[in-house]
């Protein structure tokens, strides 16, 4: 508890975690955009959401280590993990579809254990980062120092959010996925070919996640068994968020990435994992209170 | 509709059998004595697993929490009994006993008093936040564990050797988890079809309806969630002392080995029935042993496309599965017969 007082006794430090839970906030935000995608259209939540994100950061470790610039990371793991979850979704995720919620979650779960685990035989179990090296922004004197790449990732994170949420508001298929959202039978009835939007936007999900993994790599590390954290993350903020609301999404991420860092840096960095999980625990409790709560006041 | 109502002495055939090639099977084979042990733990593990998972239809991927913190709350009290980690390599028959006992007895009350807590919180999730939020609860545990010097944190603890005096370790553990599963599969049973396991049934069904009954649906939920915890914490508690070492994230709260394998063993066997999960466990057991090796690293790989492809195409296990058919050939039967089995319609409508 310490290092508690010493956020009071040193402000340039609680502005510095504050900033940089701020920055890295917007990854978890677009991991949890393309979580509410595939919730909000297919009604299906996929467990093996963290699991996307960290082969995203895999790929963009591996245009690292071929000497490419690891921003060009950020595009090639998009475009790798839309095939990716389009694959998935050929392969697997449209059984899932309609099915009840016992099969589409365990058998996500099991996607999620098949990936990880494919990962680890692929590239290995050895904790991995690609690092950008664009430097630092000095603020306040030199007490607060930003990475560069925290700054890129809080662009990225919000050109691509920003990006898909025009596609979705402007574009034709956008229209259709989004007709397919409210009303799946109804955007059947007047020629909107489902299953293709479902595809789409499970492979958009992908794109999503593997734009967040690049980052992760960056900002972080990358390993094949800490995609759940990834999930839990992405949860989290949907079910404090809610579904379709963008804005309310990247506030979310935005403030676990905050909290996040000042329970790391109070409770000490190795029991941030467990913080974030029981943070999870108690923003299910609570949800479940305040909905006990307003079904009394209904009746 | 049902199957004739079978005789007890008919009822038991099935469990004596089990037991009688549970109990031969160490002396018959003896260099297989420490598989035989897993078995039952994983027997164990997948029938715990359907009590919720199953019969109750809350998908819980976090109960390796319970077996975890039995494994904990049993290797703690021995080390405190036998007076610090050094002092537990050479123990006394009588004393290593009474440890075990001990710990075992506080691992069943500390999984209890969890279970109850936990449970009277979580359970009232419903569905997929049901579902993540016990996800989340098993890595937690196995982080917090990491991280507390007092339960070793990440070197792990070493646990009590078993004195020569009292035999084989493999044996003595082997014994041990067989009458623990005959014990779980028995008081299962008798839950199962007592008015309790209606409850159950009634709360996968459909909860509202049950509620809207006046079922005590969640005092129901949580006495099933601890009788599993229970069970599991018995079973880890033991565990502990049987591989002789605890890893927080390998042994104890192992969401990648035991978290997933009851998942795994309870719906390839057929959830929700009795002996779904007992199959289930022999098969996935057997086959792990015999093939999985070959695989190297890969077993894990196979492992999650194993759950996409048995929870896709195979949802309702082994037994559902035969089951199924057993009624389509039925049903097929009936069709067949259709005029032998008109001349009793008329007479049913009549009645009504």
């Amino acid at each position: 508890m310490d290092n508690l007082l010493l956020l009071f006794q040193f402000w340039p430090l609680s502005a510095q975690l504050l900033l940089d839970g701020l920055l890295v906030g917007a990854i978890f935000a677009l991991a949890a955009y393309g979580m509410a995608l595939v919730w909000g259209v297919m009604n299906l939540i996929n467990v093996s959401q963290g699991d996307l994100v960290i082969l995203g950061g895999f790929v963009t470790w591996q245009v690292a280590a071929l000497g490419i610039h690891p921003l060009f990371g950020i595009p090639v793991a998009a475009a790798v993990l839309f095939v990716v979850g389009w694959a998935l979704y050929r392969a697997v995720v449209f059984r899932l579809v309609d099915r009840d919620l016992f099969v589409s979650l365990l058998a996500t779960f099991g996607l999620s254990i098949l990936l990880q685990q494919l990962m680890n035989q692929v590239f290995g179990a050895d904790i991995r980062n690609a690092n950008a090296a664009i430097g630092v922004t000095i603020l306040a004197g030199g007490n607060v120092v930003l990475d560069n790449v925290k700054l890129v990732a809080f662009a990225a994170a919000l050109a691509a959010g920003g990006g898909l949420l025009l596609f979705l508001r402007r574009s034709r298929v956008g229209r259709a996925i989004r007709a397919t959202a409210q009303n799946a039978r109804a955007a059947r009835l007047v020629g909107v070919r489902t299953d293709r939007v479902y595809a789409l936007a499970f492979a958009l999900n992908g794109a999503l996640c593997g734009v967040a993994g690049a980052l992760v790599a960056m900002v972080w590390v990358v390993h094949p068994f800490i995609g759940i954290t990834y999930t839990v993350r992405s949860f989290m903020i949907v079910v404090v968020a809610g579904l379709g609301n963008v804005a309310a999404v990247v506030i979310a991420g935005s403030v676990l990435g905050v909290v996040e860092n000042f329970a790391g840096f109070i409770l000490g960095a190795e029991f941030q994992t467990a913080f974030v999980f029981s943070l999870l625990v108690v923003i299910l409790l609570l949800r479940s209170f305040v909905l006990g709560r307003r079904r009394q006041v209904l009746e | 509709m049902s199957p004739p109502p079978r005789t007890w002495q008919r009822s038991l055939l099935g469990p004596l059998l089990v037991a009688a090639a549970g109990v031969a099977g160490p002396f018959v084979a003896p260099q297989f004595q420490s598989q035989m042990a897993v078995l039952w733990v994983m027997v164990i593990l997948a029938l715990t697993w359907d009590a919720a998972g199953g019969q109750m239809g809350y998908n819980s991927f976090g109960n390796v929490v319970f077996f975890g913190a039995g494994m904990y709350a049993s290797a703690v009290v021995q080390r405190e009994l036998a007076g610090g980690a050094d002092a537990v390599v050479h123990l006394a028959p009588g004393a290593y006993l009474s440890g075990l006992g001990l710990g075992l007895a506080c691992a069943l009350l500390a999984a209890l008093l969890l279970a109850v807590l936990l449970g009277g919180g979580i359970l009232r999730l419903r569905g997929h936040y049901f579902a993540i939020c016990t996800l989340g609860l098993g890595v937690a545990a196995g982080e917090i564990a990491n991280g507390i010097d007092f339960l070793g944190a990440g070197s792990g603890l070493v646990t009590p050797l078993l004195p020569e005096a009292l035999g084989d370790r493999n044996r003595f553990f082997c014994f041990y988890f067989l009458a623990l599963a005959g014990v779980c599969f028995g008081v299962l049973r008798l839950l199962y079809r007592s008015r309790f396991g209606l409850l159950l049934n009634a709360i996968r069904d459909h909860e509202d309806k049950a509620e809207a009954m006046g079922l005590p649906t969640t005092r129901g939920k949580i006495v099933a969630w601890s009788v599993a915890a229970a069970f599991l914490a018995l079973t880890g508690g033991a565990y502990g002392n049987f591989v002789g070492f605890i890893d927080p994230l390998d042994v104890a709260f192992s969401g990648a080995t035991f978290g997933v394998w009851m998942v795994l063993m309870a719906i390839m066997g057929g959830r929700g029935t009795l002996w779904g999960p007992v199959l289930g466990a022999m098969v996935f057991h057997v086959m792990q042993e015999l093939f999985w090796t070959y695989l190297l690293g890969w077993h894990r790989v196979a492992l999650g496309l194993l759950i996409v492809v048995i929870v896709i195409f195979l949802p309702e296990g082994f037994l559902g599965w035969f089951r199924e058919r057993r009624a389509g050939e039925g049903a097929g039967g009936v069709g067949a017969a259709g005029a032998g089995a008109a001349p009793v319609a008329p007479a049913g409508g009549a009645r009504a």
